[in-house]
């Protein structure tokens, strides 16, 4: 993890977002809300159902501007769509009517690089994710882990120096997901890119992150910021038995257990009443 | 990457050719058997009690026709030829004016569909003047047509032009609104302009709602081909079916509405085709229910 002087690669200043609500009032999904990505660090967002995760990601990607304070990428204020980002959804976004190696391609496509160009990076993506021998397959003919595959190799193939990740896991069975943990790591590993996480699985983010930011219950500001010293390369299905990662883990929970009971509670009252 | 040496759950699957074929043909063979038997069945109830209730008098078949006298009919369209000249030259008519009308009614409805459903601002201003215009039975704008373009093509034509484009364009416009907002994000983020978003994300999206629309589309051509004939025209099955009405034959009608329901059930097998080539990506949810 690199501090000090360097530009940091993400910054968020005390930024607030409010949305419209169908019927009329306003909800505030972030409030103050400050954090910081270092280039190359590997950062993971934790907090409750619905807090404003999510969110916070669409403010860096340009889709949505900040209702109030700045979002800057590399120093400059973000506006618009920023080529050097990669997002990953939590739902399936490849594209249903475009085969595994249109669907890789496309990211340079849409950039303007030459049909054969952007075919070669695309066969090369594709074998490094492990899906060899599925290029002319569609989505629906392969399975979930293998669309997820795509949609990673479809991200990273544009050379993104900042990678989002809003829960991308979160639909996979629990082994198919470890698999993918690791595969993302490896990836990663090779890139330099900084990562920010999103995720409601503390598990994941202790094993994935440098670092981990816990969110309060919505609106949401950075409750906590926990260095995950873990060596690296790790192993994600086994580093969960390692002692420091259970010692992390408690530490951690005291932090967002609060934050889950109030927003549980919230429900709680808002079904009932 | 070594996960899956780690991870041993990875190494299950087995490699192709030797799963388990399954079998299942025999009893979805018989099934369609019965399916057939049943359909022909239930033609040979309806032809016959029909043909038979007009033999014995039951009902009057200079009114209601009868099977046999319909075939007959046909034949000697066939060989004979029809009032306005050889049967073929009646078929070709009606199905030139369909077909126009129907590649010029889907093209204008998937343009202003799509840019309609792209732009909200436009959506708004003419929205209620396309409802308005929906309204209008659109069947009696044919007397207009007639008026105004006279008896040959062009208003058939145009008949089959509104009757096709209000279909075509609905559904062009519900499909770009159901577009996944998630894909067109995602598309935009990897890198996509706007004239990519719309070739690349947006009307392969629709496609199968417009596609959906096509089935149904094409009938309406020919409904406006048909009905354009009849309000007033020198050639086509329109015209054939006014005559056969006027000299109270009839069979003549039946005849040519036969003709045209076999004209209208080989274009629906034509677009059928044409859907199963364009979405071939669409996983294959239910092929049965196919009539």
């Amino acid at each position: 993890m690199s501090t000090g002087a360097a530009t940091p690669t993400i910054e968020l200043q005390g930024v607030y977002k409010r949305f419209r609500t169908p019927t009329g009032s306003a909800y505030t999904a972030l409030r103050n809300l400050s954090l910081t990505v270092q280039p190359g660090e590997f950062c993971a967002v934790v907090g409750p159902t619905g807090c404003g995760k999510s969110t916070t990601l669409t403010l860096i990607t340009g889709l949505e501007a900040a209702s109030a304070g700045t979002v800057t990428i590399g120093g400059q204020p973000v506006q618009g769509i920023d080529p050097r980002i990669g997002y990953m959804f939590q739902t399936d976004a490849t594209f249903p009517w475009k085969d595994v190696l249109h669907n890789v391609a496309a990211g340079p496509m849409f950039r303007g690089v030459a049909k054969a160009e952007a075919f070669t990076q695309a066969r090369d993506w594709i074998r490094r994710v492990g899906l060899s021998g599925f290029e002319n397959h569609y989505p629906h003919q392969v399975s979930g882990g293998m669309r997820k595959r795509v949609a990673l190799a479809q991200t990273l193939i544009n050379g993104p120096q900042i990678l989002l990740m809003d829960e991308p896991f979160s639909a996979l069975d629990v082994q198919t997901r470890v698999l993918m943990e690791d595969e993302l790591l490896g990836l990663w590993a090779s890139t330099s890119a900084s990562v920010v996480f999103v995720t409601h699985d503390l598990e994941e983010a202790i094993a994935l992150a440098d670092r981990v930011f816990v969110l309060t219950a919505g609106p949401a500001t950075v409750k906590g910021i926990y260095p995950i010293d873990l060596p690296r390369p790790r192993n994600v299905a086994e580093i969960r038995f390692n002692p420091r990662f259970v010692q992390l883990y408690q530490q951690i929970w005291d932090a967002l257990r609060d934050e889950v009971m109030v927003s549980y509670e919230r429900d709680k009252k808002r079904t009932s009443s | 990457m070594n996960a899956t040496k780690n991870v041993p759950l990875a190494e299950v699957t087995p490699p192709p050719g030797e799963e388990p074929v399954w079998i299942a043909s025999t009893g979805a063979g018989r099934y369609r058997l019965m399916v057939n038997a049943a359909r022909v069945l239930l033609l040979v109830v309806l032809v016959g009690g029909w043909e038979l209730a007009a033999r014995l008098g039951w009902i009057d078949p200079f009114f209601f026709g009868q099977p046999t006298a319909i075939i007959r009919q046909i034949g000697i369209w066939i060989t004979q030829g029809t009032a306005q000249g050889p049967l073929w030259e009646q078929i070709a008519v009606t199905l030139e004016e369909t077909v126009i009308g129907f590649v010029i009614g889907v093209v204008l409805g998937i343009f202003f569909g799509v840019v309609l459903g792209r732009s909200r601002v436009l959506a708004d201003i003419l929205g209620p003047y396309i409802k308005a215009a929906n309204s209008i039975p659109r069947i009696v704008l044919g007397s207009i047509f007639a008026i105004w373009l006279g008896l040959g093509l062009a208003s058939k034509v145009a008949l089959a032009v509104v009757l096709v484009f209000f279909i075509v364009f609905f559904n062009a416009f519900q499909g770009v609104r159901e577009v996944d907002r998630n894909l067109i994000a995602n598309a935009r983020i990897l890198g996509a302009k706007s004239r990519q978003l719309s070739t690349q994300i947006i009307l392969p999206s629709a496609l199968s709602w417009i596609i959906a629309s096509l089935h149904t589309s094409f009938s309406f051509a020919l409904v406006g081909a048909v009905v354009g004939e009849y309000l007033g025209a020198i050639q086509g099955l329109g015209l054939l079916i006014s005559t056969a009405k006027n000299t109270f034959n009839a069979n003549g009608v039946f005849a040519a509405m036969l003709i045209l329901a076999i004209v209208s059930l080989t274009a629906e097998a034509l677009v059928t085709a044409l859907e199963n080539r364009l979405i071939r990506w669409r996983p294959n949810t239910i092929t049965d229910v196919a009539f």
